[in-house]
């Protein structure tokens, strides 16, 4: 998989809660949680983000609250694939789960800037910054995960195990 | 080699004699649980899954906690999805409106927790009954979906940060104080991905109540669980709860761990955490005159019946500053019920204190105390995220039951002893 976008920049400790409040979560709609996306960190975030655009941030991207309401969000508002210096644990175990594309290299999180213009080869685990014509490679991920991200996400990989 | 608690109990729910940090594992899970704003997803995802029945319907544990009772029509809808799927899965334990408390202080309560045991959460705070001695974790909806499904889920074995807590509490301090301290030195991913373990004088010294507030808040430090080995208080806790027989693992001597932290408990005043993270705190002699709006004693971290218990002791013979809303939330019926049973109700109320039925409310924002625009609260809860209580410039501050009261009366930041002398 391959993706090009634009670059939304955050530090770290994003957590879930700015992510998608809590007042929000009376639904479960993906649609209507996409529309309230980021919107205590970055009010502008809905109306500038186009689809396929990445989100580049710090250490600790998905911190708090385990709603998978965070990850469902941000797909469903067009991010293609967040990079971060770490994820925090509940949000990384949900992205793999759900199928959002995720990337761990600090030195792109750190270097990256601000509406900068990317491509991520996933399977490559690369990240080239077309701007600066910088390329990044990030950690692998164990092949377990890989085997839940091929089959689409951790309920299509059962469904294959259960049908068995 | 020896192994550390949490790989022993993992290991005992696979096929492997031992496992290693760092290896992923497919594994048995004893409970899974969800709540009215994570289960309507995971219903979502488990109908895609082709099984008709969850795996075992007395091991699946469903409370509507977070925006009951329903708060408006979209968490009515939300709520009744979820009390269709418990009723047609025949769930047992369901817990409804009447029945429910805040989820990790129920389960607890009754007995649904126990040592040596795998427990998964669709709520962060899941681990909460590391307290018990269980590997406790929360995960995401379709974790959850998955794990009702097949009664299994995959894990990362995690390294473990062992916490030793030596020496006596000072007076006022608490279990919610040591957690503080904890994550202010650590740093919110101080134990990311890790299995923290609490030991020492202090934790043996320590309540079941006290041990679960600390055990709540490894979420805090980004830890996937806070273990605390059962002991002879475990045991008395779950004497006559335990639904089940359940088997206790410690670490071995020869554990390894990635690290180990000691503390000087005596050295440790009450805490509190300033916004918008549960690492920036200071004692509390260095918080004083924070002026404060609104005061929230309660939550999965502190609304069990001790928490309540050191709250009336400072209420009491006193009043709710005039221009402070203080609000109690006991976290189960059981607890309330005590609470009415002691007086501590009588007291709050003569206080001028508004006491609510069991609900996570104004915790993450939900209902029944949302700050406006520019006000600031204290309180009992975990985590003092921008928005968390209410609107994006509100302001919370993390503290114990004791500060949060001292503070209701005195209008600011407040250390107890300056109110109870
Ligand atoms: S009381 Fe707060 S932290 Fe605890 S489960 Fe409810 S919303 Fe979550």
């Amino acid at each position: 998989m391959r993706f090009k976008g634009k670059v939304f920049k955050y530090g770290d400790n994003v957590d879930t809660d700015v992510i998608i409040p809590a007042r929000y979560l009376n639904s479960s709609d993906p649609e209507e949680l996409a529309t309230h996306c980021m919107e205590d960190l970055d009010s502008s975030f809905t109306e500038r983000v186009e689809k396929g655009d990445i989100i580049v941030a710090g250490k600790n991207f998905g911190s708090g609250s385990s709603r998978e309401h965070a990850p469902l969000a941000i797909k469903t508002a067009g991010i293609s694939c967040v990079i971060a210096e770490s994820f925090a644990r509940i949000f990384y175990r949900n992205a793999i789960n759900i199928g959002l594309p995720i990337l761990i290299s600090k030195e792109a999180a750190v270097n990256i800037e601000e509406g900068t213009c990317l491509e991520v080869d996933l399977e490559q685990g690369t990240i080239k910054d077309l701007d600066h014509n910088q390329t990044y490679t990030a950690e692998p991920f164990p092949e377990f995960m890989q085997e839940i991200i091929k089959a689409g996400g951790l309920i299509e990989k059962i469904k294959g195990e259960v049908g068995r | 080699m020896g192994m550390t608690m949490v790989e022993k109990i993992i290991a005992a729910h696979t096929d492997e004699d031992r496992v290693r940090p760092g290896q992923i594992v497919n594994a048995r899970v004893d409970i899974v649980l969800g709540n009215d704003v994570t289960t309507p997803v995971a219903v979502k995802e488990f109908n895609k899954i082709g099984v008709n029945r969850v795996f075992d319907r007395e091991r699946v544990v469903i409370v509507p906690d977070h925006f009951t009772p329903n708060k408006d029509i979209s968490s009515a809808e939300q709520a009744l999805l979820v009390r269709k799927f418990a009723r047609e899965q025949e769930i047992t334990n369901y817990f409804e409106v009447g029945e429910m408390g805040i989820e990790h202080c129920l389960l607890p309560e009754k007995g649904l927790a126990l040592p040596g045991e795998i427990i998964v959460g669709a709520d962060s705070h899941t681990c909460t009954y590391g307290a018990l001695g269980a590997f406790a974790t929360g995960v995401g909806s379709t974790d959850m979906a998955a794990a009702m499904a097949t009664g299994q889920l995959w894990f990362r074995v995690p390294p473990t940060i062992k916490f030793i807590y030596s020496g006596r509490l000072n007076p006022w301090v608490s279990g919610k104080d040591l957690i503080l301290y904890t994550i202010g030195d650590i740093g919110v991913d101080g134990a990311l991905y890790r299995a923290m373990e609490f030991s020492g004088e202090a934790i043996s010294n320590l309540s079941m109540d006290g041990r679960m507030t600390m055990s709540n808040m490894a979420i805090e430090a980004g830890g996937k669980c806070g273990l605390i080995a059962c002991d002879e208080k475990t045991r008395e806790y779950l004497k006559d709860r335990a639904v089940r027989e359940y088997t206790a693992y410690e670490s071995d001597p020869d554990a390894e761990y990635e690290k180990i932290i000691e503390y000087d408990v005596s050295e440790i005043e009450p805490q509190v955490a300033f916004p918008h993270l549960p690492e920036n705190t200071r004692p509390v002699s260095q918080a004083s005159h924070v002026k404060i709006d609104q005061a929230v004693i309660g939550s999965c971290t502190n609304g069990r019946i001790e928490d309540l218990r050191i709250a009336a002791e400072v209420l009491k013979n006193n009043h709710v500053h005039p221009d402070v809303r203080c609000l109690v939330f006991p976290g189960t019926q059981a607890i309330y019920k005590q609470a009415i049973k002691e007086g501590l109700i009588d007291i709050f109320i003569d206080a001028g204190v508004a006491v609510s039925t069991p609900t996570c409310g104004p915790c993450l924002g939900g209902h029944m105390g949302i700050l406006a625009k520019g006000e600031r609260a204290i309180s009992t809860t975990n985590r003092n995220f921008v928005g968390r209580m209410g609107h994006p410039e509100s302001e919370v501050y993390l503290a114990s039951p004791a500060v949060a009261a001292a503070s209701a009366i005195k209008g600011y930041i407040t250390h107890p002893e300056e109110v109870v002398r």
